[in-house]
């Protein structure tokens, strides 16, 4: 095609440019995201120096166990005290988002199919809670939670309670309840997304097939929404195990600790000496989500390589 | 989709009694409108939204309650002298920080992103596939995670930068550069490449390509992404709260989670609040101004600048 101009196009220049633009991304992920994670790995398999500091030992042939032990310890055995916070933390979870989904789904729902010519109106309302900052909807729901507060004033004022309820002293529901309203925003967009990607000709076919409205619900829209039913809630509950600040907020008792908080804990309130089982937490928590992690990109990749 | 077409054909024996039933069912509407549906939608919608809308209405109470109106004021903005946002200096010092952060970090983040989804997008290779991975790996790490190993790299290795601005600076890019990198891929894909290679053909170099041709089709997603970063950090809690060190380095968020765990910490956070929600709103309202005027000349509506606004492209 340029043999015209006279000038054969040079590949390895033009990859070589490529490259070059690249490369200042590439450097900052390795700097910065990758080597982060390897000192992760530093500290965890590190030793503790005399005043039981921990000590990263960037050598990986002479990392030691000791770290590893310790985190044992703290998982089974007489001074166990994580696995019921781990339990804790999975029932929190899993009671989060399945409320989530059965609030986003019908939601996302109507908005994608039958929002009609108001769509744009429900979308900005659906958007809004996206733009709002995490920490100023804490906000907003402790002002209600309050003893004095309206969520008292309007139950006692229907005669559903006698006195008012201490939500804010440490109640497994109100911690549930703040991570649905924390991180549904992300589910639902997920869900509109992909139920608008929906041919609208395929659930209509189902219904001139003679299917009524909740069997064309579940044997056409359902099957059809999984991928993005999966997607959304991979971003909700990922972000919800490493959450140490909701409960913190609306709770702020033992009672509702979360796992979270044991790393958080360790790394900013033991004055060092814990770090190095925050380190070896943080590990295993990764370790355990590397599966749906890489799910979810290899998702994200087919998406976009469908789209091209 | 064809799951489901395949699926209907061995179904004959329920089919027969659904239109036996429907015979017998007084007739309704099949596409009547789902008032339930809509219903159930505006209570979520009233649900999410009421009370935030309290609490940015009781930062203007003339008084400490948050649960009885007392007048309006400015009284925890600027009138007051010793608790006001203005007044206060750790108040005043977190209101700098966040803006701080979020200007520097969209600064930084945009072009860096932008440039490594071009490059990452044409150059293929191993290379380009492995941290094409790794970035789409940092849009889904749980923030924990990594903020866990940005704090140990910044107080072992890296112990010149330390803890405070500059480590929060650094990691909120690490954070956020996927947004342009996966929106501006996105955009890439759906332009195509007939652009760039008409412009090669007519004998631009790859640079010209680049700057004269990608960089003005890829406007609108470079606003988005903007919008997007700034208004993440802005939001961002875990990263900054691992890693500021002082009250001079402490931004809104942290500063708000601080004061209220364990207790009430009064209406001048609500007015913290309330300047965090402003800022990214009116980020949000000028990015979807902008993005809908330089798509104007393209196919598409209201409703796909909203959604790409709010990150729903990659």
């Amino acid at each position: 095609m340029t043999s015209a101009a006279g000038r054969p196009p040079n590949r390895n220049q033009h990859r070589l440019f490529w490259a070059a633009l690249a490369a200042p991304g590439i450097i900052w992920l390795a700097v910065l995201f990758i080597v982060p994670f390897y000192a992760i790995l530093a500290i965890a398999g590190g030793q503790l120096d005399i005043f039981g500091n921990p000590v990263a030992v960037w050598n990986p042939l002479h990392w030691s166990g000791t770290n590893f032990t310790a985190a044992w310890h703290d998982l089974v055995g007489a001074s166990a005290f994580v696995g019921p916070i781990l339990l804790r933390t999975l029932v929190y979870v899993a009671l989060a988002s399945l409320i989530s989904l059965l609030i986003a789904y019908p939601a996302a729902y109507f908005v994608a199919r039958f929002a009609g010519r108001r769509k744009a109106l429900f979308l900005i309302l659906l958007i809004a809670p996206f733009w709002i900052s995490y920490m100023m909807r804490m906000l907003a729901w402790i002002d209600l939670l309050q003893t004095d507060g309206y969520v008292n004033k309007v139950l006692s004022s229907l005669h559903l309670i006698s006195q008012p309820v201490d939500w804010l002293g440490g109640m497994s529901i109100t911690v549930v309840l703040g991570l649905v309203y924390g991180y549904i925003p992300y589910l639902i967009l997920v869900l509109y997304a992909g139920l608008d990607r929906i041919d609208p000709a395929l659930i209509e076919a189902g219904r001139d097939l003679g299917l009524g409205r909740v069997r064309t619900f579940v044997r056409v829209t359902l099957p059809l929404s999984r991928q993005p039913i999966l997607t959304g809630m991979l971003i909700t509950v990922l972000p919800m195990l490493g959450d140490y600040f909701t409960n913190q907020l609306l709770s702020g008792t033992t009672g509702t600790t979360m796992f979270g908080n044991v790393i958080d804990d360790q790394l900013t309130s033991s004055g060092g000496v814990l770090e190095g089982q925050g380190a070896v937490f943080a590990l295993l928590f990764l370790l355990v989500l590397t599966a749906p992690m890489i799910y979810y990109v290899v998702a994200t990749n087919r998406s976009s390589r469908v789209a091209t | 989709m064809t799951a489901a077409a395949t699926k209907s054909p061995p179904q004959p024996p329920g089919l027969a009694r659904e239109t036996v039933l429907g015979r017998l069912r007084p007739r309704r509407n099949p596409w009547r409108h789902p008032w339930f549906l809509e219903g159930f939608t505006w209570i979520y919608l009233i649900w999410s939204l009421v009370p935030v809308a309290l609490a940015v209405l009781f930062s203007f109470n003339n008084g400490k309650s948050q649960s009885v109106w007392q007048g309006f004021s400015w009284r925890w903005y600027y009138a007051d002298p010793v608790n006001s946002v203005l007044h206060n200096p750790d108040l005043h010092a977190a209101v700098v920080q966040t803006i701080r952060l979020s200007v520097y970090v969209t600064l930084i983040t945009v072009p860096l992103g932008v440039a490594f989804a071009l490059g990452i997008n044409r150059w293929r290779g191993p290379v380009a596939a492995t941290f094409n991975f790794t970035m789409i790996l940092s849009f889904v790490i749980p923030e924990l995670i990594f903020g866990v190993a940005t704090f140990f790299v910044f107080t072992r290795l890296f112990t010149t930068v330390g803890l405070g601005s500059l480590a929060e600076i650094l990691a909120l890019v690490t954070w956020n550069v996927s947004w342009p990198a996966l929106i501006v891929q996105a955009r890439l894909a759906t332009l195509g490449r007939q652009y760039e290679e008409a412009a090669a053909d007519l004998g631009a170099t790859p640079w010209q390509v680049t700057y004269r041709v990608m960089m003005r089709l890829l406007t609108p997603a470079i606003f988005a992404s903007a919008v997007l970063v700034f208004s993440g950090v802005v939001d961002d809690f875990v990263l900054v709260d691992l890693l500021s060190s002082n009250s001079g380095n402490t931004p809104m968020s942290v500063y708000i989670y601080s004061q209220q765990r364990g207790g009430n910490g009064g209406p001048a956070l609500n007015a913290l609040g309330t300047i965090m929600l402003a800022m990214t709103f009116v980020v949000a309202i000028i990015g979807y101004i902008a993005y809908r005027w330089l798509t104007r000349g393209e196919r598409g509506s209201q409703i796909d600048a909203l959604t790409t606004i709010a990150g729903n492209e990659g």
